[in-house]
């Protein structure tokens, strides 16, 4: 849990690097990993993914839920391989469907909570279209896109929520095309939960997907990382460690945001973290249980 | 039971309720629709779930998504849709995902004609998606064969762990006949039974039989699924000595069992030097021009291929070597033909086809056993 963040924090350099007496056993974040198999992952040294998991970890362990009841489905790319390295019911599926693959799954097991595990590509690009449908539905899914503004594993192409200007291996001269904003779009489909956090403020990534994963809906966490090799070395940003600070400085709060005057609001460049929607909606799997019921006349 | 009078497509919902389906998704296309229409009505009532899908790519996903999490489940549609399936036909057969998939074939390529008739999409039920892949496809050639086909799909489907495809056509879907189902608590449909405990559990164990049991989700056993090439827990390896038994087992388990799943139907006739081979809507203009040709003296036989693919092999071979010529009738330019000519040779063989939405006339089987 956090606590052994904030503990690490604590230590001193040189005890940090040290292996921590019992460090396995000790957190239930790497409890809840495969003690099979798979092990290191196929991420980049330096990659953000890999917070997103103990973030989602995290939250699945902070709302006390029974392994077998978790459900972690995704797609194709860098992100989508995050499932098979955590010990849950985990599915990984096409490219772009995992919201369709999680849609048949959730109406069979309404009981059971599922996770839609995508990048920014997979969800918005080749997925736009299952996105979009899943919100609109309000079918009790979580729907976490880790946005790195690139395709990483293909060899960084550009992609949906690539910057206005940024270059890419297919945007060599920069790219022409404005970016979807993910939270904005969910918002606009019907998302029932929609908040934005980056992978540098990872106990806020908790805060989110902990509540994301509670709701009765369909909610949306978008994670933003960074792709160092493929995003940050075309557009000469640095290193992981450059790229995790510049989520620092370049992020501000919702809360924050809202009390600037508006001209400051219409000039803001920063990236904008925060819970936008959290509602109450009729959930699609409550709405066709009862379609049944009445249906068969009361019979259940 | 009562003898109703129904469509080809409502004996495919029918027999998708009378095998276990608890699931469909689909999106709306001519001229499959129908069975959409009667699952959204039906599946309820028995405590089922329908989903308009936002297109086939989806439906097709949600069929599997909706499998994994234990319940059996269908989708329905024609050529463009079914080849928007085809990434996630692949996806199911090599993550061996029971499901079945009704195409009611309509005349293509592309948008064609969507209300006309046609078998062209044999081939594409056997390669349509990328990668050798065990698939079975099974075809009816009249409305209580739509509903016993169904039944078998679901069937197959789940004894071999892999998608089936019922391939139908726009005159099966759509013609109406007097029908009298069977009893329904006849229909008997293979259940996976798990025995292992979660941690001895493989869901993609190399069985001698080929076909290893699938547990769903939610109950206890904690595994992963993937498209990637897998090892038996379902890991992705690129090792060589876990891909290669996987492979020769997921490729070779339908042959193992082909006795049980080549379903022909065959009507000899001692003596007789020609035969007609065909399958779907057009085994029935054969059927009729067997009946004129033996009521003229002429010593025929008749096979009916209820299952394509795999292809009847032994059947088809057998019937090579009692007759010097076999006439393939069907509503393409000779896919199914091909098949029957590797078996038995091109010499043999007489293509009778036609591919513009017409079927293919017993007088033109008829003119062909005179040729």
């Amino acid at each position: 849990m956090s606590e052994h963040i904030l503990e690490a924090a604590t230590l001193k350099k040189e005890e940090a690097l040290l292996p921590q007496a019992n460090w396995f056993e000790r957190s239930e974040t790497l409890q809840k990993l495969r003690k099979t198999k798979k092990f290191p992952t196929i991420w980049c040294a330096g990659c953000g993914i890999g917070v997103v998991m103990g973030a989602l970890i995290r939250a699945i362990d902070h709302l006390g839920l029974d392994n077998d009841q978790v459900a972690l489905v995704s797609g194709i790319g860098c992100t989508a391989r995050m499932p098979v390295y955590m010990d849950f019911n985990t599915l990984h599926t096409t490219h772009g469907r995992a919201l369709a693959f999680a849609t048949g799954l959730k109406i069979a097991r309404p009981d059971m909570k599922v996770i839609a595990i995508m990048g920014d590509g997979d969800a918005l690009a080749i997925g736009g279209n299952h996105f979009i449908h899943a919100a609109r539905r309000n079918l009790g899914i979580t729907a976490l896109v880790v946005n790195n503004s690139i395709y990483g594993m293909t060899g960084g192409q550009y992609s949906p929520t690539t910057p206005f200007g940024r270059k890419a291996t297919t945007a060599p001269y920069g790219n022409i095309e404005p970016p979807f904003p993910v939270c904005e779009l969910a918002i606009a489909a019907g998302a029932s939960y929609v908040a934005r956090s980056t992978v540098y403020h990872a106990l806020e990534l908790d805060k989110y997907l902990t509540e994301a994963i509670a709701k009765d809906g369909f909610s949306l966490i978008e994670a933003v990382s960074y792709c160092h090799t493929t995003f940050g070395r075309l557009n000469k940003l640095g290193t992981a460690a450059d790229m995790m600070r510049a989520l620092k400085e370049n992020t501000i709060a919702r809360t924050a945001f809202e009390r600037l005057p508006p001209e400051e609001q219409a000039a803001n460049t920063k990236i904008v973290r925060g819970n936008f929607v959290n509602i109450e909606r009729p959930q699609y799997t409550a709405i066709y249980a009862n379609l049944i019921s009445e249906v068969r006349g009361g019979e259940k | 039971m009562a003898v109703k009078l129904m469509q080809g497509n409502e004996a495919i919902g029918w027999g998708a309720i009378a095998a276990g389906c608890r699931f469909f998704a689909g999106y709306p296309i001519t001229p499959s629709t129908e069975v959409a229409e009667l699952l959204s009505r039906e599946l309820p009532r028995v405590g089922g779930k329908f989903i308009q899908m936002e297109d086939e790519l989806a439906s097709m996903a949600a069929i599997i998504g909706a499998r994994i999490g234990g319940l059996k489940s269908m989708t329905a549609t024609s050529g463009p849709g079914f080849s928007l399936m085809q990434e996630n036909i692949g996806y199911a057969a090599i993550a061996e995902i029971p499901c079945v998939v009704v195409n009611v074939q309509r005349l293509g390529p592309s948008t064609g004609q969507p209300t006309a008739a046609s078998q062209g999409d044999v081939m594409q039920a056997r390669w349509g998606t990328h990668g050798d892949h065990p698939i079975i496809a099974l075809a009816p050639t009249s409305v209580r064969q739509a509903f016993d086909l169904t039944v078998k799909a679901f069937d197959f489907s789940e004894r071999y762990r892999t998608p089936v495809i019922l391939l139908t056509d726009e005159i099966i879907g759509h013609m109406r006949e007097p029908v009298e189902l069977p009893d329904l608590k006849t229909i008997q449909i293979f259940e996976h039974n798990v025995t292992e405990k979660p941690e001895h559990f493989k869901a993609f164990r190399n069985t001698p039989d080929g076909v290893p049991p699938l547990a769903p989700f939610g109950v206890g056993y904690r595994y992963h699924i993937t498209g990637l090439f897998h090892d038996e827990v379902g890991f992705p390896t690129q090792r060589l000595d876990e891909i290669d038994p996987w492979l020769e087992r997921v490729n070779t388990k339908l042959e193992r069992n082909i006795d049980e799943i080549a379903l022909v139907e065959t009507d000899y006739e001692p003596g007789a030097r020609l035969a007609l081979l065909s399958y779907g809507c057009s085994a029935r203009t054969a059927r009729h021009a067997l009946k004129v040709a033996r009521a003229g003296g002429r010593k025929v036989d008749m096979l009916s291929l209820l299952t394509i693919w795999p292809f009847p092999e032994k059947q088809v071979e057998a019937l090579g070597e009692r007759v010097e010529r076999i006439i393939v009738p069907e509503m393409n330019r000779g896919q199914l033909a091909g098949e029957v000519e590797r078996m038995v040779g091109r010499k043999k063989v007489v293509r009778v086809t036609r591919a513009n939405g017409e079927m293919v006339t017993p007088q033109m089987v008829l003119d062909a056993m005179e040729a």
